[in-house]
Parts: C-alpha cells; sequence; structure tokens
C-alpha cells in the first residue's frame, strides 16, 4: 500500500507520520502514535469518540483523511494536562462532577468541550449542549456532563 | 459513634483519572505480541441450509492465518439452553448466525478474507412473528433439541409460571375490573465501547481471555464446559477485565464471538482480538427482546387491588440467552410491586427466525413494569380513584411479604409517590395537550440469588506505607465503585480513598463473584468489603497492641539521648493493652477512651513498619479477605423465595406536552424518586438516576431495533435513536434515605431502577394529555398521530 509522509502538529510538537494513505487521522493517532485516548465508537462519524481538535475545531478524526492532516495543528486528550500532571479544568470537573461514567466517550466529550470553551469562555447551556450533540454517551444522560462543562468554563475564567 | 468521614460525601473520581486522560485501557487499546484480528462471516438468511463453503480465496489471501467454518471445529453445542454452535455446519437460523472466522495480521484483512468466502445456502422457509410460530405446521426453528429428539413446536421448554391464591375468587370480588393489551419492542444496549475479547493461550494450552465482560466468573464456567468437550479438560481459565466501555447487561453470557476467537487462538497458537464494529453491535449482539403482555387486573370498592393476571409471550429470536431467563425477574412486579394477593403470571418464550435475546439494565422488569403500570392507570380510571392516589393505596410498606415471597424491609415507595406528585403540581389543572404521569418499581437491591452462590469477595492488604491493595472480585463497568468501593474502605479501615488501589475483574487474583448485575455491586462488595475490613483492622490493632509501646520506648530513650533532662512521662499502658482498646481513624491509630492521647495517638504507617521490620523472625503483613454470600433463597419451583436482602423502591413522574399536529411528545419536567437506602455517594448517585432514566426515556419515545423478516434495518446510530444531548429532559432527582438495616452503611442497589418505570410514566402522561393510550413502546409520534386519528 502507498505510504505518505505526512508533517502536522501534534499537541504542540511538530510530527510526522509515514502511513499507508488511506488511513484516517484517528487510525494514525491510534496505531501510528500509539494515542489511544480517541476511540473509534462506530468509524462512521455518528457518536463522537474520535473528537479531536484541528485548527480550532472539534473533528471526528475518524471521517479525517491523513493527507488532509498536512500542515495543521491537532490536539487530543493526552495534550490536555500539564507536562507535570496537572489536570485541565475540564478534566478535573469531568472527575469531581461525575461527567464520567465508562470513560468511553470521554476523551471526545471533553475535546468538543474544549473546542466549544476556547472559543466561548461563557457558554450557555443550550451552546454547550449543541457543542456536544455529536458526542453520544450512554451512561449519564448528559446532565452532568453539560454541569461539568459549566464548572471549567467558571474555573477557566 | 462518630459522623463519617468519607462515605455519603461526594468524593470525586479522582482514582479514575485514566478516563479523562486518555490513558484507560480499553479492549481497543489492548494489543498482546504477535497478536492477530479475528473477523466473522454472518450468514445471508434467516433461515437456511448451508449447501457448500469455499474458503479458498480467503486462506490464499496473504496475511491470512486461519480460516474456520463449522466444519473445523468440534461440532460442541453452547448457549442457555445448548440450542446452538459455535459455527453453523448446516442450517442458519437468524441473519446473525456465524457461519466462518478468520484471523489475519490485520484487521482489514480479516474483514477482506470474510469477503472472500464464498456460501451457497438454500432458503428454507422462516417464521419471524412469534403468535404465527406458535400455530401448528409452521416451520420449525429447530428441528431437535440438545439431545437429539424431535421437536413439535417452536414455544421453548421454559414454562414460567406463577400462581398465588385465588384469581377467579378475587375476579369475582372485584367492583372494578380492567384489561389491557400491552407491547415493548427490541431495543440495543449501546455501550459506548463495542464488544470484544483476545483470547490467548500459553504452551500448555491454559487461556486468558483480556474480555469486555461483567460477569468475569461466568465466563470460566461455561467455556470450562466447552473445553471439557473440545479435548481441553482441566486447563485453567483466567479472565481479565480491561476497562469496560459499558455494559448495561450486555456481557452476563459468554457469546459465539468468544468461543470463535478461542478457536482462531487454539488453531493459530496466537492471541486473537475480535472486536465488533457498530454495526455488528447492533445485529449480532443479543438485544433486549420484544414482549407482548395481555394484562388483567381488579381492585374492590376503596381500590385496594384484588388480583393480577397477566400473560406474556417473548420473541426468543432463534436461540436462548439469559432474555429467555427474563420473566423469572417480572415475576418481582408482577406478583410484588404494590400490595396484591391474587396473582397469576405466565409467560412463553417462542423461537423464531429473528435475532436472540439477551440482558439489559432492568432484566425483564422495564418490560414488566410497563405492563403493571398501564393497567395501574386504567384500573385507576375504571375505578374513578386519582391514579396517585390509587398508588399510594396499594403502595407497599416495609415488613410486608409479597405472595412471592420477598421480604419487605426498609421501603420508601410513600415518600417517593407523595415527592412526586408535589414536584409535578400533580392536582394542578393543566392546559389542552399537557398531562402528568407516574409509574414505579421495585427491583433487588440487595444482591439478587439466581445462581446458587450469590457470594462476592475481597481481599485487602496493606503495605508499610499506608497504601491499600483491594482486589475486587467483581467490574468496574463505570458505575462509580472504585470510588465508593475507596469511600466504604477507607471509613471501615479508617485510612483515606486516596489511599486505596482498586484491582477489578482478575479471575486469578480475585475471589468468586456471581457478576456485576442486578444492581448489585455496591451492597455486595460494600458488605464484603466491610467484613475484611473489620478482620484487617483486627491484625492492624493486634500488631499495634505490641508495637506501639516499643515505639514510644524507642523515642523516649531517643529523646533522652538527645537531652539527658528529659523525664519519661508516666504513661497508662492500660489504655491500649488490647486491641479492642484501640481504632484507626483518618489514618491514625488511638485509645478509644481518650483518643487524642499525646503518646498513644500513633500514625497508622508507624505501627505497619515496624509490625513488618521486626528484625527477629516474627515480621507480620497485614492481609484479610471476605466472601460475603447473604442469607438469601434460590426461587423455588413455584418461582417464590426471598432472593435478595432488599428491595429498592422509586417512582417516576413526567409532565408531558403533546404536539396533536406532529404528533411528538415533549417532556417538560422528569421527576426521579428513589428509595436507595443511603446515598454513598450523593454525586455518583445522581449520575446512575441521571442516566438510566435518560435510557427510559429513550425507551419510552424513540428507540428501536428495527427488524424486518428477521433482519436489522437499522444497526447505526443514525437510525437506530438513542437520545443526544441536545434531547432535553428535565431531570428532577429525589432521593429517600430510609437507611437500609443489611444495607453496607445503610444502602441499596441503585443501577437498574432509574430505567425501570420511567417509559410507563411516559406513557400514562401521554394519556393524560390526549385521552388516547399508546400501548406498544416507542410511542413515535407516527403512533400518537395514528391513535389521535382514531380516536376522532
Amino acid at each position: 500500500m502507498k505510504k505518505v509522509s505526512i508533517s502536522f502538529t501534534l499537541n504542540g510538537n511538530s510530527v510526522t507520520a509515514e502511513v499507508p494513505e488511506t488511513w484516517t487521522l484517528l487510525k494514525t493517532l491510534r496505531e501510528y502514535f500509539e494515542l489511544t485516548g480517541a476511540k473509534e465508537g462506530c468509524g462512521v462519524g455518528e457518536c463522537g469518540a474520535c473528537t479531536v481538535i484541528m485548527d480550532g475545531q472539534a473533528i471526528n478524526s475518524c471521517l479525517c483523511p491523513i493527507p488532509e492532516v498536512e500542515g495543521r495543528s491537532v490536539d487530543t486528550i493526552e495534550g490536555l494536562a500539564g507536562e507535570d500532571g496537572t489536570l485541565h479544568p475540564l478534566q478535573d470537573a469531568f472527575l469531581k462532577n461525575n461527567g464520567v461514567q465508562c470513560g468511553y466517550c470521554t476523551s471526545g466529550m471533553i475535546m468538543s468541550s474544549k473546542a466549544l470553551l476556547d472559543q466561548k469562555p461563557d457558554p450557555t447551556e443550550e451552546e454547550i449542549r449543541t457543542a456536544i450533540a455529536g458526542n453520544f454517551c450512554r451512561c449519564t444522560g448528559y446532565v452532568q456532563i453539560v454541569e461539568s462543562v459549566e464548572m471549567a468554563a467558571k474555573e477557566l475564567k | 459513634m462518630p459522623d463519617n468521614l468519607f462515605v455519603g460525601k461526594s468524593i470525586p473520581r479522582t482514582i479514575e483519572a485514566d478516563k479523562v486522560t486518555g490513558k484507560a485501557v480499553y479492549i481497543d487499546d489492548l494489543k498482546r505480541p504477535g497478536m492477530l484480528y479475528g473477523k466473522i462471516l454472518y450468514s445471508s438468511h434467516a433461515h437456511a441450509r448451508i449447501k457448500s463453503i469455499d474458503t479458498s480465496r480467503a486462506e490464499r489471501l496473504e496475511g491470512v492465518r486461519a480460516v474456520l467454518t463449522g466444519r473445523d471445529i468440534p461440532d460442541v453445542r453452547v448457549g442457555f439452553l445448548k440450542d446452538q454452535t459455535v459455527l453453523k455446519r448446516d442450517v442458519v437460523r437468524q441473519y446473525r448466525d456465524e457461519v466462518a472466522a478468520v484471523a489475519a495480521i490485520d484487521p482489514d484483512i480479516a474483514a477482506e478474507a470474510v469477503r472472500l468466502i464464498k456460501v451457497e445456502y438454500e432458503q428454507l422457509p422462516a417464521v419471524f412473528d412469534p403468535y404465527e410460530a406458535m400455530k401448528e405446521g409452521v416451520p420449525l426453528v429447530h428441528e431437535v433439541d440438545a439431545r437429539g429428539r424431535p421437536l413439535k413446536s417452536n414455544i421453548l421448554p421454559l414454562p414460567w409460571k406463577f400462581k398465588a391464591g385465588d384469581i377467579d375468587q378475587a375476579r369475582e370480588d372485584s367492583a372494578f375490573i380492567s384489561k389491557d393489551r400491552v407491547s415493548t419492542t427490541w431495543v440495543n444496549q449501546c455501550c459506548m465501547g463495542t464488544s470484544g475479547c483476545i483470547a490467548e493461550f500459553d504452551q500448555n494450552n491454559n487461556l486468558t481471555l483480556y474480555d469486555q465482560t461483567n460477569v468475569i466468573f461466568g465466563h470460566i464456567g461455561r467455556i470450562t464446559e466447552y473445553f471439557e468437550q473440545i479435548g481441553l479438560r482441566g486447563k485453567k481459565i483466567r479472565v481479565v477485565n480491561p476497562v469496560v466501555g459499558g455494559s448495561f447487561g450486555t456481557k452476563l453470557d459468554t457469546d459465539i464471538y468468544e468461543f470463535i476467537a478461542i478457536q482462531l487462538a487454539l488453531k493459530t497458537r496466537k492471541p486473537v482480538k475480535i472486536l465488533f464494529d457498530r454495526e455488528e453491535e447492533f445485529f449480532a449482539l443479543p438485544p433486549r427482546q420484544p414482549t407482548v403482555f395481555t394484562i388483567e387486573q381488579g381492585c374492590d370498592r376503596e381500590g385496594r387491588l384484588l388480583f393480577r393476571h397477566c400473560e406474556a409471550v417473548l420473541d426468543n429470536g432463534a436461540y436462548t440467552s439469559w432474555g429467555a431467563t427474563t420473566p423469572s425477574v417480572m415475576i418481582m412486579p408482577m406478583s410484588s410491586l404494590y400490595r396484591v394477593p391474587n396473582v397469576y403470571f405466565k409467560a412463553t418464550c417462542v423461537y423464531t427466525n429473528n435475532i436472540y435475546a439477551q440482558a439489559m439494565r432492568g432484566y425483564g422488569n422495564p418490560q414488566a413494569t410497563f405492563a403493571v403500570e398501564t393497567s395501574m392507570d386504567s384500573l385507576a380510571e375504571a375505578a374513578g380513584i386519582d391514579p396517585a392516589e390509587f398508588r399510594l393505596i396499594n403502595r407497599n410498606r416495609p415488613g410486608d411479604h409479597t405472595p412471592m415471597n420477598l421480604k419487605i424491609t426498609s421501603c420508601g415507595l410513600e415518600e417517593c409517590i407523595t415527592a412526586v406528585k408535589e414536584k409535578l403540581d400533580w392536582d394542578e389543572k393543566r392546559e389542552e395537550g399537557r398531562g402528568v404521569g407516574m409509574a414505579s418499581l421495585i427491583h433487588v437491591a440487595g444482591g439478587a440469588r439466581v445462581t446458587k452462590s450469590d457470594g462476592h469477595g475481597i481481599m485487602i492488604k496493606l503495605d508499610e506505607y499506608g497504601h491499600v491493595d483491594v482486589i475486587e472480585s467483581g467490574t468496574d463497568q463505570g458505575q462509580g465503585s472504585p470510588t465508593v468501593i475507596s469511600q466504604i474502605v477507607a471509613e471501615a479501615l479508617g485510612v483515606r480513598p486516596e489511599d486505596i488501589f482498586l484491582t477489578f475483574g482478575d479471575t486469578a487474583l480475585a475471589l468468586w463473584d456471581a457478576g456485576t448485575h442486578a444492581s448489585r455491586h455496591t451492597f455486595m462488595a460494600g458488605n464484603a468489603a466491610i467484613g475484611a475490613c473489620a478482620k484487617a483492622k483486627r491484625q492492624i490493632l493486634e500488631m499495634a497492641v505490641e508495637q506501639i509501646p516499643k515505639i514510644i520506648k524507642r523515642d523516649f530513650k531517643r529523646k533522652k539521648r538527645k537531652d539527658p533532662g528529659f523525664v519519661e512521662p508516666d504513661l497508662d499502658f492500660t489504655l491500649i493493652a488490647n486491641p479492642e482498646d484501640l481504632d484507626i481513624r483518618d489514618r491514625m491509630i488511638f485509645p478509644k477512651k481518650d483518643p487524642d492521647h499525646p503518646y498513644f495517638k500513633i500514625p497508622l504507617t508507624q505501627v505497619l513498619r515496624n509490625g513488618l521490620h521486626v528484625g527477629i523472625g516474627q515480621s507480620k503483613v497485614v492481609v484479610a479477605e471476605e466472601f460475603y454470600d447473604p442469607p438469601t433463597e434460590m426461587l423455588n419451583w413455584e418461582m417464590k423465595g426471598n432472593l435478595s436482602m432488599t428491595y429498592a423502591f422509586g417512582t417516576s413522574g413526567v409532565e408531558v406536552e403533546v404536539d396533536k399536529e406532529t404528533g411528538e411528545v415533549k417532556i417538560l419536567k422528569l421527576v426521579s424518586a428513589h428509595d436507595v437506602g443511603k446515598a454513598m455517594n450523593p454525586t455518583l448517585l445522581l449520575g446512575q438516576i441521571y442516566g438510566a432514566a435518560y435510557t427510559g426515556v429513550g425507551y419510552g419515545l424513540t428507540e428501536e431495533i428495527k427488524v424486518r423478516n428477521g433482519r436489522v434495518m437499522n444497526p447505526n446510530f443514525r437510525d437506530y435513536q438513542m437520545l443526544t444531548a441536545m434531547d432535553v429532559v428535565p431531570i428532577e432527582p429525589v432521593i429517600v434515605e430510609p437507611m437500609d438495616e443489611d444495607g453496607p452503611f445503610g444502602a441499596k442497589g441503585v443501577g437498574e431502577p432509574g430505567l425501570v418505570p420511567t417509559a410507563p410514566a411516559i406513557a400514562n402522561a401521554v394519556y393524560n394529555a390526549i385521552g388516547v393510550r399508546i400501548t406498544d413502546l416507542p410511542i413515535t409520534p407516527e403512533k400518537v398521530l395514528k391513535a389521535l386519528k382514531e380516536k376522532g
């Protein structure tokens, strides 16, 4: 299979991936970089478990062909905590407010929320719900996820 | 008794920080050296004879390491009624029948190889409607039973029947009677993490199964039985949980893909992973099954229930898993939700060529409660009594013994119904198109003796730094147990939650457990933990009695060396003469009679270190285990018995607005009131209630696996309508805490109850709003419009 060499910024670091051109960003993150926080919950862009941030926008990495990532900037859940391990306020809020249960959707949920808070530091409940509309969760009923994002927004201010 | 330091507090889920940083390792993320990827070829027909299978092209594909069909492995029957084989040799009976399987070096090659397998079928007549399937002369799904004896009917040999009292007399005595027919459909558990496992054999053919299951020890029994028939008798099986991405009942049984992974691993001598994609999760995983109920109830003039008579028909699909045993749980609400002296319940499970069924959160209770609570509203109306009042008249009370012999200990049902009434302004007059409805529940909340042992084990060991390892025999499937168990252990042992390190889901390390199901984990693990902590604490305090005087004397010696003028105080060592004189709290050991004693109050770690590093051949470690098996009863042949130590009660109340133009049902408010015994961690408890209620709303309004002629038509999230964050349901939780005397710190199980009464509460609210009753779930706009039209 034809391989491509794709250079981009991953969690603030310049990286190059040599992977088959048919790979998605999700597969590249999981298989090439061994960053398995983003999950393949459906593989067709319906569930949001694979959400990462590309150039400030939350995207389904399972739908993103790797050639499209050339020169872009990608942030994943693994890059969110500080180098000393200090949790990002979103991560902290999800733990404090029970925004996480089984945790499978959590990486995507937090990245969608981060993309929102980066653009709108003071979102309404409706804006939060819209931002995570594409992130499915079976455990929580979303209530405490929304509350977690609200809590993080306050903390970040 | 001092206040609890940790139990009852909203301790954050810090112990699960890996889940918010991407570090948690799910089955998706787990790799073993040399691991191959398995993929399954499913049937192309609902019922057909396999004429030939050509695997030659698949075998030649580069990267393929094994191709298996039913002819390549022993023809061994598996499953609850032993009515299927792992790979089907001659006949397929449903679209999800496993016909062949491949192991390859990567998932894409495995998928390609599966596409290259050619199967020739001869179609057979099929039957899809359970009522049709019960008639004479219809196609038989199975020609013979597990022992090869010919079968004459599609009805399963599982005669679920419950009888108490005298129905005929009660019917005669009734002043009011109502009759209803209600039905529920297939719904998928929708775990966000799809099913998967890795099967790996060592050189001696002992198996390690890394598996997304919530009943780790259940696998061992079933796989051992399988091993005995395939020449692996006596081999050791170890089941290990990775982080489990939700369960909701899906993983109670050993599924066929798990046996296939085992066969592929045997064949290739390599670890083999099978991971379902979302489409497979929808069509090849047994969901909650459809049930049709005909229910009749009667009451006297005062509104007291006199009888309940109900017959159920379950579409079993082509094979039998735990879905066919859900009637055993249905008997609980049928016989014991509200006081009803005369009860008859019969459930018939029928083979069809549809997909077969499994457990899902609530295990038959949501279906049965939909029937009972629909009927409660009908009968209240017939009797001219307000539905809330009618329920209060018939409510369960502490001390009741129900017709099923359930012994009700604590019961907060009255408080739950009353709270719902208040929070919904029940008696308020509402505008056209708006209405309120309620429904209640009973569920096991103190274990469930569905197998002969309902045991649960915990092991606890402390190291000399005060770290507490807890080897838990259950599964963490997201319910919050790591936090709650660490709260319990910290409280009972006298340390802090952050001192606790939990190991879940490893059969090689843990004592036995009946499974993390039936809302039993906090109750069982909590009681086991309290028992283990008491033993560990005793060991520590015995150590303390020996060590504290030595520590103090050594300390005095040191002080004297430093300061020759130091005068040893006159200490009363009788304060710490016996283990009973001491206690531990917040990492400190102290004499009970003088908790702040300036010398005898000593850090736990100091005692542990001194106890281990004695230096004279008497060193000690602290380790304790407790296997808790409550004094409950299996159901007898009459389906009676007190199978749980305690029971959960609760009431859902809903206010809806129905749009008569579009048929849409909008939930304006959902009050979810639950008797939880004691809220161990209020924030986590709310998460259970919210999540379960939300799934219940989906059950009531949107969710349905559409099965047409045996085929799943909507195997994806676009067409299967699970609720999203945009489906705002304003939920108001109400926590009732009667403190259960048998529960750990008073707690009862809470995992499933939130789901159970939600759908019937919605249905009752819709009726209240528009005067038409939708009796088949889900209540879609199409059904509402149709019903409105028929009403005229």
